[in-house]
Protein backbone atom coordinates (compact mmCIF):
# COMPACT_ATOMS: atom_id res chain seq x y z
CA UNK A 1 0.00 0.00 0.00
CA UNK A 2 1.06 3.32 -0.66
CA UNK A 3 0.29 7.24 1.03
CA UNK A 4 -0.93 9.83 -0.75
CA UNK A 5 -1.64 13.49 0.20
CA UNK A 6 -4.85 14.82 -2.22
CA UNK A 7 -4.53 18.60 -2.11
CA UNK A 8 -7.64 20.13 -2.62
CA UNK A 9 -7.38 23.22 -4.69
CA UNK A 10 -10.90 24.58 -5.37
CA UNK A 11 -11.86 27.87 -6.52
CA UNK A 12 -11.75 30.96 -4.01
CA UNK A 13 -15.38 31.60 -3.65
CA UNK A 14 -16.38 28.04 -3.22
CA UNK A 15 -17.25 25.97 -0.50
CA UNK A 16 -14.74 27.87 2.13
CA UNK A 17 -16.33 28.19 5.71
CA UNK A 18 -15.52 31.68 7.25
CA UNK A 19 -13.98 31.83 11.14
CA UNK A 20 -17.19 32.53 12.63
CA UNK A 21 -19.43 29.62 10.76
CA UNK A 22 -20.64 27.06 13.05
CA UNK A 23 -21.29 23.40 11.37
CA UNK A 24 -24.30 22.00 11.78
CA UNK A 25 -23.84 19.46 14.80
CA UNK A 26 -22.10 16.06 13.08
CA UNK A 27 -21.70 17.88 9.78
CA UNK A 28 -18.20 19.50 8.84
CA UNK A 29 -17.94 18.80 5.51
CA UNK A 30 -18.97 22.13 3.37
CA UNK A 31 -20.74 20.16 0.22
CA UNK A 32 -22.90 17.57 0.27
CA UNK A 33 -20.79 15.93 -2.43
CA UNK A 34 -18.11 15.60 0.37
CA UNK A 35 -20.70 13.85 2.66
CA UNK A 36 -21.07 11.10 -0.14
CA UNK A 37 -17.64 10.94 -0.41
CA UNK A 38 -16.88 10.22 2.97
CA UNK A 39 -19.78 7.56 3.12
CA UNK A 40 -18.28 5.79 0.54
CA UNK A 41 -14.25 6.39 1.08
CA UNK A 42 -14.62 6.27 4.97
CA UNK A 43 -15.89 2.42 5.11
CA UNK A 44 -13.58 1.32 2.16
CA UNK A 45 -10.87 2.21 4.88
CA UNK A 46 -9.25 4.83 2.26
CA UNK A 47 -8.91 8.17 4.08
CA UNK A 48 -6.17 8.42 6.76
CA UNK A 49 -6.56 12.06 7.80
CA UNK A 50 -7.84 14.83 6.42
CA UNK A 51 -9.61 18.74 6.95
CA UNK A 52 -10.77 21.09 5.80
CA UNK A 53 -8.91 25.07 5.35
CA UNK A 54 -10.40 28.26 5.99
CA UNK A 55 -10.33 30.30 3.29
CA UNK A 56 -6.67 31.69 2.20
CA UNK A 57 -7.25 35.22 3.29
CA UNK A 58 -6.80 33.69 6.60
CA UNK A 59 -3.17 32.12 5.95
CA UNK A 60 0.20 33.62 6.64
CA UNK A 61 3.15 32.68 5.22
CA UNK A 62 6.71 32.08 7.02
CA UNK A 63 9.78 32.20 5.79
CA UNK A 64 13.41 32.44 7.36
CA UNK A 65 14.94 35.16 5.45
CA UNK A 66 19.09 34.61 5.89
CA UNK A 67 19.02 30.69 6.79
CA UNK A 68 18.28 28.98 9.90
CA UNK A 69 18.49 31.42 12.58
CA UNK A 70 17.67 34.23 10.54
CA UNK A 71 14.74 36.79 10.54
CA UNK A 72 11.51 35.56 10.55
CA UNK A 73 9.72 37.10 7.66
CA UNK A 74 5.78 36.92 8.30
CA UNK A 75 3.42 37.94 5.34
CA UNK A 76 -0.45 37.84 4.88
CA UNK A 77 -2.05 35.66 2.63
CA UNK A 78 -1.04 32.48 0.82
CA UNK A 79 2.37 31.47 -0.74
CA UNK A 80 0.58 31.78 -3.95
CA UNK A 81 -2.06 33.82 -5.22
CA UNK A 82 -4.40 31.86 -7.54
CA UNK A 83 -7.64 31.54 -8.94
CA UNK A 84 -8.19 27.74 -7.58
CA UNK A 85 -6.76 27.61 -3.58
CA UNK A 86 -5.46 24.50 -1.49
CA UNK A 87 -9.14 24.03 -0.11
CA UNK A 88 -8.38 21.02 2.30
CA UNK A 89 -6.73 17.63 2.08
CA UNK A 90 -7.56 14.02 2.67
CA UNK A 91 -4.73 11.64 3.09
CA UNK A 92 -5.58 8.52 1.38
CA UNK A 93 -3.72 4.84 1.55
CA UNK A 94 -3.96 3.19 -1.83
CA UNK A 95 -2.74 -0.02 -3.62
CA UNK A 96 -1.02 1.99 -6.48
CA UNK A 97 -1.35 5.67 -8.41
CA UNK A 98 -4.13 3.83 -10.10
CA UNK A 99 -6.12 3.27 -7.10
CA UNK A 100 -5.08 6.60 -6.10
CA UNK A 101 -6.49 8.15 -9.28
CA UNK A 102 -9.93 6.12 -8.79
CA UNK A 103 -10.59 7.81 -5.57
CA UNK A 104 -9.12 11.38 -6.29
CA UNK A 105 -11.62 11.48 -9.16
CA UNK A 106 -14.63 10.75 -6.61
CA UNK A 107 -13.96 13.93 -4.39
CA UNK A 108 -15.97 17.05 -4.96
CA UNK A 109 -13.35 19.38 -5.41
CA UNK A 110 -11.90 17.07 -8.70
CA UNK A 111 -15.68 17.11 -10.67
CA UNK A 112 -16.97 20.25 -9.27
CA UNK A 113 -14.61 23.46 -10.72
CA UNK A 114 -11.85 22.33 -8.88
CA UNK A 115 -8.46 19.84 -9.09
CA UNK A 116 -7.25 17.30 -6.70
CA UNK A 117 -3.69 17.10 -6.88
CA UNK A 118 -2.36 13.64 -5.70
CA UNK A 119 1.46 13.93 -3.82
CA UNK A 120 2.54 10.46 -3.00
CA UNK A 121 4.05 10.70 0.68
CA UNK A 122 7.98 10.03 1.76
CA UNK A 123 7.37 6.82 3.79
CA UNK A 124 10.32 6.82 5.72
CA UNK A 125 11.75 3.02 7.28
CA UNK A 126 8.95 1.62 5.12
CA UNK A 127 9.09 -2.06 5.05
CA UNK A 128 8.29 -3.71 1.81
CA UNK B 1 17.74 -3.00 -43.35
CA UNK B 2 20.10 -5.24 -45.15
CA UNK B 3 23.31 -4.22 -43.04
CA UNK B 4 23.69 -7.44 -41.20
CA UNK B 5 25.06 -4.81 -37.77
CA UNK B 6 22.09 -3.22 -37.99
CA UNK B 7 19.85 -6.50 -38.82
CA UNK B 8 21.77 -8.23 -35.66
CA UNK B 9 21.22 -4.63 -33.63
CA UNK B 10 17.14 -4.80 -34.40
CA UNK B 11 17.21 -8.61 -33.18
CA UNK B 12 19.02 -7.59 -30.00
CA UNK B 13 16.69 -4.26 -29.75
CA UNK B 14 13.44 -6.36 -30.02
CA UNK B 15 14.13 -9.53 -27.98
CA UNK B 16 15.41 -7.13 -25.58
CA UNK B 17 12.35 -5.39 -25.21
CA UNK B 18 10.42 -8.52 -23.97
CA UNK B 19 13.48 -9.07 -21.68
CA UNK B 20 13.45 -6.18 -20.03
CA UNK B 21 9.02 -6.49 -19.98
CA UNK B 22 9.97 -9.62 -17.91
CA UNK B 23 12.77 -8.53 -16.01
CA UNK B 24 10.72 -5.17 -14.43
CA UNK B 25 7.61 -7.75 -13.66
CA UNK B 26 10.19 -9.94 -11.71
CA UNK B 27 12.72 -7.82 -10.28
CA UNK B 28 9.81 -5.02 -9.46
CA UNK B 29 12.57 -2.18 -10.93
CA UNK B 30 12.45 -0.41 -14.11
CA UNK B 31 15.66 0.57 -13.80
CA UNK B 32 17.17 -2.34 -12.20
CA UNK B 33 15.86 -4.20 -15.58
CA UNK B 34 17.09 -1.45 -18.32
CA UNK B 35 20.68 -1.70 -16.45
CA UNK B 36 20.58 -5.35 -16.88
CA UNK B 37 18.91 -5.45 -20.25
CA UNK B 38 21.89 -3.04 -21.32
CA UNK B 39 24.49 -4.99 -20.17
CA UNK B 40 23.40 -8.04 -21.59
CA UNK B 41 22.78 -6.53 -25.05
CA UNK B 42 26.32 -5.63 -24.80
CA UNK B 43 27.12 -8.94 -24.02
CA UNK B 44 25.37 -10.44 -27.55
CA UNK B 45 27.15 -7.99 -29.28
CA UNK B 46 29.97 -8.92 -28.69
CA UNK B 47 29.36 -12.56 -28.73
CA UNK B 48 26.88 -13.33 -31.66
CA UNK B 49 28.94 -11.64 -34.50
CA UNK B 50 31.00 -14.88 -33.49
CA UNK B 51 29.06 -17.07 -32.07
CA UNK B 52 26.05 -16.63 -34.74
CA UNK B 53 22.83 -15.47 -33.39
CA UNK B 54 21.53 -18.53 -31.40
CA UNK B 55 18.09 -20.37 -32.31
CA UNK B 56 15.92 -18.18 -29.54
CA UNK B 57 17.74 -14.16 -29.04
CA UNK B 58 15.29 -14.17 -26.42
CA UNK B 59 15.69 -16.85 -24.19
CA UNK B 60 19.58 -16.22 -24.47
CA UNK B 61 18.83 -12.51 -23.33
CA UNK B 62 16.72 -13.06 -20.79
CA UNK B 63 19.17 -16.01 -19.00
CA UNK B 64 22.41 -13.24 -19.77
CA UNK B 65 20.15 -10.02 -18.44
CA UNK B 66 18.57 -12.30 -15.12
CA UNK B 67 22.32 -12.88 -14.15
CA UNK B 68 22.90 -9.52 -14.86
CA UNK B 69 20.51 -8.74 -12.65
CA UNK B 70 21.07 -10.85 -9.90
CA UNK B 71 24.98 -9.52 -9.79
CA UNK B 72 23.63 -5.80 -9.28
CA UNK B 73 21.02 -7.07 -6.61
CA UNK B 74 24.14 -8.96 -4.60
CA UNK B 75 26.69 -5.84 -5.51
CA UNK B 76 23.61 -3.42 -4.29
CA UNK B 77 23.28 -5.51 -0.84
CA UNK B 78 26.51 -4.63 0.27
CA UNK B 79 25.78 -0.92 -0.27
CA UNK B 80 24.15 1.26 2.53
CA UNK B 81 20.34 1.15 2.14
CA UNK B 82 20.22 4.77 1.55
CA UNK B 83 22.57 4.81 -1.52
CA UNK B 84 20.65 1.77 -2.89
CA UNK B 85 16.75 3.54 -2.51
CA UNK B 86 18.90 6.70 -4.15
CA UNK B 87 19.52 4.45 -7.37
CA UNK B 88 16.99 1.69 -7.46
CA UNK B 89 13.86 1.36 -6.00
CA UNK B 90 13.89 -0.91 -3.78
CA UNK B 91 12.38 -4.48 -5.12
CA UNK B 92 9.39 -5.17 -4.10
CA UNK B 93 9.95 -8.58 -3.91
CA UNK B 94 13.66 -11.11 -4.49
CA UNK B 95 13.39 -12.93 -6.79
CA UNK B 96 13.96 -16.66 -6.34
CA UNK B 97 15.82 -19.28 -8.47
CA UNK B 98 12.35 -21.53 -8.94
CA UNK B 99 10.73 -18.35 -10.72
CA UNK B 100 13.89 -18.10 -12.98
CA UNK B 101 13.31 -21.63 -14.19
CA UNK B 102 9.23 -20.51 -14.59
CA UNK B 103 10.50 -18.01 -16.24
CA UNK B 104 12.25 -19.26 -18.77
CA UNK B 105 9.57 -22.16 -19.87
CA UNK B 106 6.73 -19.83 -19.48
CA UNK B 107 4.31 -19.90 -22.13
CA UNK B 108 3.52 -16.46 -25.18
CA UNK B 109 0.97 -15.56 -23.22
CA UNK B 110 2.87 -14.03 -20.48
CA UNK B 111 5.08 -12.66 -22.44
CA UNK B 112 2.38 -10.85 -24.21
CA UNK B 113 0.97 -9.57 -20.85
CA UNK B 114 4.48 -8.47 -20.00
CA UNK B 115 5.38 -6.35 -22.61
CA UNK B 116 1.35 -5.05 -22.34
CA UNK B 117 2.46 -4.03 -18.93
CA UNK B 118 5.63 -2.38 -19.71
CA UNK B 119 3.94 -0.19 -22.63
CA UNK B 120 1.10 0.94 -20.53
CA UNK B 121 3.48 2.23 -17.69
CA UNK B 122 5.51 3.45 -20.08
CA UNK B 123 2.39 5.05 -21.76
CA UNK B 124 0.89 5.84 -18.25
CA UNK B 125 -1.02 9.54 -17.97
CA UNK B 126 0.49 10.44 -15.26
CA UNK B 127 3.56 10.70 -17.23
CA UNK B 128 4.40 13.65 -19.67
CA UNK B 129 3.67 13.28 -22.98
CA UNK B 130 7.63 14.12 -23.43
CA UNK B 131 8.59 11.59 -20.64
CA UNK B 132 6.05 8.90 -22.31
CA UNK B 133 8.27 9.07 -25.45
CA UNK B 134 11.33 9.02 -24.21
CA UNK B 135 10.61 5.91 -22.24
CA UNK B 136 8.36 4.15 -24.59
CA UNK B 137 11.79 4.66 -27.43
CA UNK B 138 14.53 3.59 -24.46
CA UNK B 139 12.22 0.29 -23.65
CA UNK B 140 10.03 -0.60 -25.89
CA UNK B 141 12.32 0.27 -29.19
CA UNK B 142 15.35 -0.19 -27.13
CA UNK B 143 17.18 2.33 -28.28
CA UNK B 144 19.98 4.01 -26.42
CA UNK B 145 19.54 7.88 -24.74
CA UNK B 146 21.93 9.34 -27.20
CA UNK B 147 19.88 8.32 -30.48
CA UNK B 148 17.03 9.63 -28.64
CA UNK B 149 18.29 12.73 -27.57
CA UNK B 150 19.45 13.29 -31.00
CA UNK B 151 15.91 12.41 -32.52
CA UNK B 152 14.30 15.23 -29.99
CA UNK B 153 17.16 17.74 -31.12
CA UNK B 154 17.79 18.15 -27.23
CA UNK B 155 21.60 17.26 -25.33
CA UNK B 156 22.21 13.98 -23.56
CA UNK B 157 22.08 15.43 -20.57
CA UNK B 158 18.54 16.84 -20.70
CA UNK B 159 17.18 13.17 -22.12
CA UNK B 160 18.64 11.14 -19.64
CA UNK B 161 17.33 13.34 -16.68
CA UNK B 162 14.23 13.04 -18.46
CA UNK B 163 14.59 9.71 -17.99
CA UNK B 164 15.50 9.55 -14.66
CA UNK B 165 12.93 11.42 -13.58
CA UNK B 166 10.11 9.43 -15.19
CA UNK B 167 11.68 5.77 -13.97
CA UNK B 168 12.03 7.98 -10.10
CA UNK B 169 8.02 9.04 -10.65
CA UNK B 170 7.08 5.43 -11.58
CA UNK B 171 8.84 4.44 -8.53
CA UNK B 172 7.52 7.15 -6.03
CA UNK B 173 3.80 7.42 -7.13
CA UNK B 174 3.86 3.57 -7.32
CA UNK B 175 2.61 4.19 -10.90
CA UNK B 176 1.62 0.33 -11.47
CA UNK B 177 3.00 -2.58 -13.64
CA UNK B 178 -0.32 -4.15 -15.00
CA UNK B 179 -2.23 -4.17 -17.97
CA UNK B 180 -5.39 -2.01 -17.53
CA UNK B 181 -8.78 -3.33 -17.00
CA UNK B 182 -10.89 -3.54 -20.45
CA UNK B 183 -13.14 -0.60 -18.66
CA UNK B 184 -10.10 1.45 -18.61
CA UNK B 185 -8.82 0.77 -22.25
CA UNK B 186 -10.93 4.07 -23.68
CA UNK B 187 -9.02 5.76 -20.89
CA UNK B 188 -5.78 4.41 -21.12
CA UNK B 189 -5.56 3.21 -25.07
CA UNK B 190 -4.91 7.33 -26.35
CA UNK B 191 -2.27 7.93 -24.35
CA UNK B 192 -0.61 4.66 -26.15
CA UNK B 193 -1.09 5.76 -29.26
CA UNK B 194 -0.26 9.48 -28.89
CA UNK B 195 3.18 8.18 -28.37
CA UNK B 196 3.45 6.13 -31.31
CA UNK B 197 2.11 8.54 -33.38
CA UNK B 198 4.57 11.19 -31.66
CA UNK B 199 7.42 9.04 -32.76
CA UNK B 200 6.33 8.52 -36.33
CA UNK B 201 5.72 12.81 -36.67
CA UNK B 202 8.20 14.35 -34.49
CA UNK B 203 11.68 12.30 -34.03
CA UNK B 204 13.89 13.91 -36.56
CA UNK B 205 14.97 10.48 -38.66
CA UNK B 206 18.35 11.70 -40.24
CA UNK B 207 18.61 10.83 -43.92
CA UNK B 208 22.17 9.94 -43.82
CA UNK B 209 24.05 9.04 -41.13
CA UNK B 210 26.69 6.27 -39.60
CA UNK B 211 25.32 2.49 -39.39
CA UNK B 212 25.08 2.52 -35.93
CA UNK B 213 23.29 5.43 -35.21
CA UNK B 214 20.72 5.55 -37.90
CA UNK B 215 17.17 4.78 -36.75
CA UNK B 216 14.10 4.83 -39.31
CA UNK B 217 11.74 6.57 -36.58
CA UNK B 218 8.63 6.06 -38.87
CA UNK B 219 9.27 2.72 -39.50
CA UNK B 220 9.92 2.41 -35.57
CA UNK B 221 6.84 3.15 -35.12
CA UNK B 222 4.85 1.39 -37.52
CA UNK B 223 7.01 -1.30 -35.72
CA UNK B 224 5.31 -0.31 -32.26
CA UNK B 225 1.94 0.24 -34.51
CA UNK B 226 1.93 -3.61 -35.34
CA UNK B 227 3.08 -4.77 -31.84
CA UNK B 228 0.38 -3.06 -30.32
CA UNK B 229 -2.21 -4.25 -33.03
CA UNK B 230 -0.66 -8.08 -32.35
CA UNK B 231 -1.52 -7.76 -28.62
CA UNK B 232 -4.53 -6.43 -28.65
CA UNK B 233 -6.65 -7.64 -31.65
CA UNK B 234 -9.33 -5.90 -32.73
CA UNK B 235 -8.78 -2.62 -31.15
CA UNK B 236 -10.01 -0.47 -34.34
CA UNK B 237 -7.93 2.59 -33.08
CA UNK B 238 -4.70 0.50 -32.88
CA UNK B 239 -5.48 -0.71 -36.62
CA UNK B 240 -6.73 2.87 -37.85
CA UNK B 241 -3.09 3.97 -36.70
CA UNK B 242 -1.47 1.54 -38.10
CA UNK B 243 -3.22 2.27 -40.95
CA UNK B 244 -2.58 6.22 -41.03
CA UNK B 245 0.91 5.62 -40.52
CA UNK B 246 1.91 3.28 -43.68
CA UNK B 247 -0.45 5.35 -46.00
CA UNK B 248 1.61 8.44 -44.39
CA UNK B 249 5.40 6.34 -45.16
CA UNK B 250 3.84 5.27 -48.36
CA UNK B 251 4.16 8.64 -49.70
CA UNK B 252 8.07 9.07 -48.51
CA UNK B 253 9.78 8.38 -51.47
CA UNK B 254 8.32 11.64 -52.96
CA UNK B 255 8.41 13.46 -50.10
CA UNK B 256 11.46 14.65 -50.43
CA UNK B 257 13.92 15.06 -53.96
CA UNK B 258 17.63 15.99 -54.22
CA UNK B 259 17.79 19.53 -55.02
CA UNK B 260 17.18 21.00 -58.37
CA UNK B 261 20.24 22.83 -60.18
CA UNK B 262 20.19 26.48 -59.48
CA UNK B 263 17.88 25.92 -57.00
CA UNK B 264 18.11 27.35 -53.18
CA UNK B 265 15.71 25.27 -51.35
CA UNK B 266 17.80 22.69 -50.49
CA UNK B 267 18.53 21.44 -46.97
CA UNK B 268 21.77 20.76 -45.36
CA UNK B 269 21.46 16.74 -46.81
CA UNK B 270 20.94 17.74 -50.10
CA UNK B 271 16.97 17.24 -50.17
CA UNK B 272 13.99 19.66 -50.36
CA UNK B 273 10.47 18.95 -49.38
CA UNK B 274 8.15 18.32 -52.13
CA UNK B 275 4.49 19.71 -51.18
CA UNK B 276 1.64 16.71 -52.01
CA UNK B 277 0.37 18.77 -54.72
CA UNK B 278 3.48 18.38 -56.73
CA UNK B 279 5.05 14.73 -55.44
CA UNK B 280 5.34 12.70 -58.46
CA UNK B 281 2.94 9.75 -57.24
CA UNK B 282 4.37 7.02 -59.78
CA UNK B 283 7.48 7.05 -56.48
CA UNK B 284 4.37 6.04 -53.55
CA UNK B 285 5.21 2.70 -52.52
CA UNK B 286 1.59 1.25 -53.39
CA UNK B 287 2.01 -2.18 -51.83
CA UNK B 288 1.96 -0.10 -48.69
CA UNK B 289 -0.45 2.07 -49.45
CA UNK B 290 -2.45 -1.58 -50.16
CA UNK B 291 -1.87 -2.94 -47.03
CA UNK B 292 -3.40 0.39 -45.00
CA UNK B 293 -6.46 0.54 -47.31
CA UNK B 294 -7.24 -2.91 -46.09
CA UNK B 295 -6.24 -2.38 -42.20
CA UNK B 296 -8.45 0.87 -42.60
CA UNK B 297 -11.68 -1.01 -43.60
CA UNK B 298 -10.97 -4.03 -40.80
CA UNK B 299 -10.77 -0.82 -38.47
CA UNK B 300 -14.01 0.68 -40.05
CA UNK B 301 -15.22 -3.37 -39.69
CA UNK B 302 -14.42 -3.52 -35.64
CA UNK B 303 -15.69 0.09 -34.47
CA UNK B 304 -19.25 -0.28 -36.01
CA UNK B 305 -19.44 2.85 -37.23
CA UNK B 306 -17.80 5.07 -34.47
CA UNK B 307 -14.96 6.70 -36.32
CA UNK B 308 -11.98 7.46 -33.66
CA UNK B 309 -9.73 10.32 -34.78
CA UNK B 310 -6.96 7.93 -36.09
CA UNK B 311 -9.87 6.30 -38.13
CA UNK B 312 -10.36 9.98 -39.32
CA UNK B 313 -7.06 10.84 -39.99
CA UNK B 314 -6.30 7.22 -42.26
CA UNK B 315 -9.46 8.06 -44.28
CA UNK B 316 -7.60 11.22 -44.74
CA UNK B 317 -4.31 10.20 -45.56
CA UNK B 318 -6.15 7.23 -47.97
CA UNK B 319 -7.91 10.21 -50.07
CA UNK B 320 -5.08 11.32 -50.43
CA UNK B 321 -2.83 8.86 -50.99
CA UNK B 322 -5.68 6.63 -53.84
CA UNK B 323 -6.16 9.55 -55.56
CA UNK B 324 -4.47 9.37 -58.98
CA UNK B 325 -3.54 13.41 -58.55
CA UNK B 326 -3.66 16.41 -56.85
CA UNK B 327 -6.76 17.19 -59.17
CA UNK B 328 -8.47 13.90 -58.61
CA UNK B 329 -8.69 14.30 -55.52
CA UNK B 330 -11.87 13.27 -53.97
CA UNK B 331 -12.06 17.40 -51.67
CA UNK B 332 -15.91 16.75 -51.04
CA UNK B 333 -14.99 13.84 -48.98
CA UNK B 334 -12.02 15.16 -47.38
CA UNK B 335 -13.75 18.52 -46.04
CA UNK B 336 -16.41 16.30 -44.62
CA UNK B 337 -13.85 14.04 -43.39
CA UNK B 338 -12.16 17.59 -41.69
CA UNK B 339 -15.92 18.43 -40.60
CA UNK B 340 -16.02 15.76 -38.53
CA UNK B 341 -12.68 16.10 -37.13
CA UNK B 342 -13.23 19.42 -35.89
CA UNK B 343 -16.02 17.59 -34.23
CA UNK B 344 -14.13 15.61 -32.10
CA UNK B 345 -12.37 18.76 -31.24
CA UNK B 346 -11.59 21.79 -33.06
CA UNK B 347 -8.19 22.48 -33.40
CA UNK B 348 -6.99 25.27 -35.39
CA UNK B 349 -4.74 23.03 -36.91
CA UNK B 350 -7.33 20.51 -38.45
CA UNK B 351 -9.21 24.00 -39.52
CA UNK B 352 -6.08 25.31 -41.56
CA UNK B 353 -6.29 22.17 -43.92
CA UNK B 354 -10.02 22.17 -43.68
CA UNK B 355 -9.77 25.34 -45.40
CA UNK B 356 -7.56 24.13 -47.87
CA UNK B 357 -9.66 21.37 -49.06
CA UNK B 358 -12.70 23.81 -49.45
CA UNK B 359 -10.21 26.07 -51.50
CA UNK B 360 -9.52 23.48 -53.71
CA UNK B 361 -13.61 22.15 -54.11
CA UNK B 362 -15.19 25.87 -54.17
CA UNK B 363 -12.29 27.79 -55.38
CA UNK B 364 -9.83 30.56 -53.62
CA UNK B 365 -12.30 33.08 -52.81
CA UNK B 366 -14.20 30.03 -49.98
CA UNK B 367 -10.56 29.18 -49.42
CA UNK B 368 -9.57 32.62 -48.12
CA UNK B 369 -12.74 33.42 -46.38
CA UNK B 370 -12.63 29.82 -44.44
CA UNK B 371 -8.64 30.59 -43.70
CA UNK B 372 -10.27 34.41 -42.29
CA UNK B 373 -12.76 32.54 -40.35
CA UNK B 374 -9.97 30.80 -38.38
CA UNK B 375 -8.32 32.38 -34.73
CA UNK B 376 -5.31 32.15 -32.97
CA UNK B 377 -3.22 31.35 -36.28
CA UNK B 378 -1.38 34.58 -36.22
CA UNK B 379 1.76 33.45 -35.35
CA UNK B 380 1.89 29.70 -38.15
CA UNK B 381 3.61 30.36 -41.27
CA UNK B 382 1.22 27.95 -42.94
CA UNK B 383 -1.95 30.01 -41.87
CA UNK B 384 0.04 32.99 -43.72
CA UNK B 385 0.92 30.95 -46.74
CA UNK B 386 -2.04 29.19 -47.37
CA UNK B 387 -3.65 33.05 -47.23
CA UNK B 388 -1.11 33.47 -49.70
CA UNK B 389 -1.97 30.98 -52.05
CA UNK B 390 -5.24 32.12 -51.91
CA UNK B 391 -4.71 35.57 -52.75
CA UNK B 392 -2.46 34.59 -55.58
CA UNK B 393 -4.93 32.10 -56.90
CA UNK B 394 -7.54 35.63 -57.12
CA UNK B 395 -4.99 37.94 -58.81
CA UNK B 396 -4.20 40.09 -55.71
CA UNK B 397 -0.61 39.65 -56.20
CA UNK B 398 0.52 43.00 -54.01
CA UNK B 399 -1.33 41.24 -50.40
CA UNK B 400 -0.01 37.56 -51.76
CA UNK B 401 3.47 39.22 -51.45
CA UNK B 402 2.48 40.54 -47.85
CA UNK B 403 1.22 37.44 -46.86
CA UNK B 404 4.05 35.58 -47.66
CA UNK B 405 6.32 37.92 -46.50
CA UNK B 406 5.02 36.93 -43.07
CA UNK B 407 5.09 33.51 -43.45
CA UNK B 408 8.54 33.82 -44.20
CA UNK B 409 9.39 36.27 -40.86
CA UNK B 410 7.11 33.17 -38.76
CA UNK B 411 8.70 29.82 -40.55
CA UNK B 412 11.36 27.99 -39.27
CA UNK B 413 14.80 28.37 -40.53
CA UNK B 414 15.48 25.28 -43.29
CA UNK B 415 14.18 23.70 -46.46
CA UNK B 416 10.24 24.98 -45.21
CA UNK B 417 11.66 28.42 -45.39
CA UNK B 418 13.84 28.62 -48.90
CA UNK B 419 10.62 27.08 -50.13
CA UNK B 420 8.77 30.16 -49.32
CA UNK B 421 11.70 32.10 -50.42
CA UNK B 422 11.44 30.59 -53.66
CA UNK B 423 7.45 30.99 -54.14
CA UNK B 424 7.56 34.72 -53.24
CA UNK B 425 10.46 35.12 -56.20
CA UNK B 426 7.78 33.21 -58.47
CA UNK B 427 5.54 35.59 -57.14
CA UNK B 428 7.63 38.70 -58.59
Amino acid sequence: MALYLALLYQPVDQYFMQPGDVPAPGERSVSPGYGEFMAEAGPAGVIKGGEALLPPEMSTTITVAGGKGGDVVVTDGPYAEAKEVLGGYFLIEAADLDDAIKWAAKIPAAWDGGKVELRPVLELNKQN
Amino acid sequence: MSDPADELALTIRVAGASVLATLTRTFGSLQLAEDAVQEAALAALRAWPQSGVPRDPRAWLLVTARNKALDIVRREAARPAKEIAASYSAPERAPDIAEAVIEMTQEAGSVRDDILRLIFTCCHPALSPEARVALSLRTLAGLDVAAIARAFGVPEQTMAKRLVRARQKIAAARIPYKVPADSELPERLPAVLAVVHLIATEAHSPSSGDAVTRIDYELEAIRLARLLSDLMPGEPEIISLLALLLLTAARRPARTRPAGAGQNGAGQDGHEPVLLRDQDRSLWDHAMIAEGTGLLAEAVRHSGGAAGPYQLQAHLSACHSTAASWEDTDWERIVSLYDLMAALGANPAVLLNRAVAVGERDGAAAMLAALDAIDGLERSYLWHAARADALARLGRAAEAGAALEAAIGLAPTGPERRLLVRRRQGLA
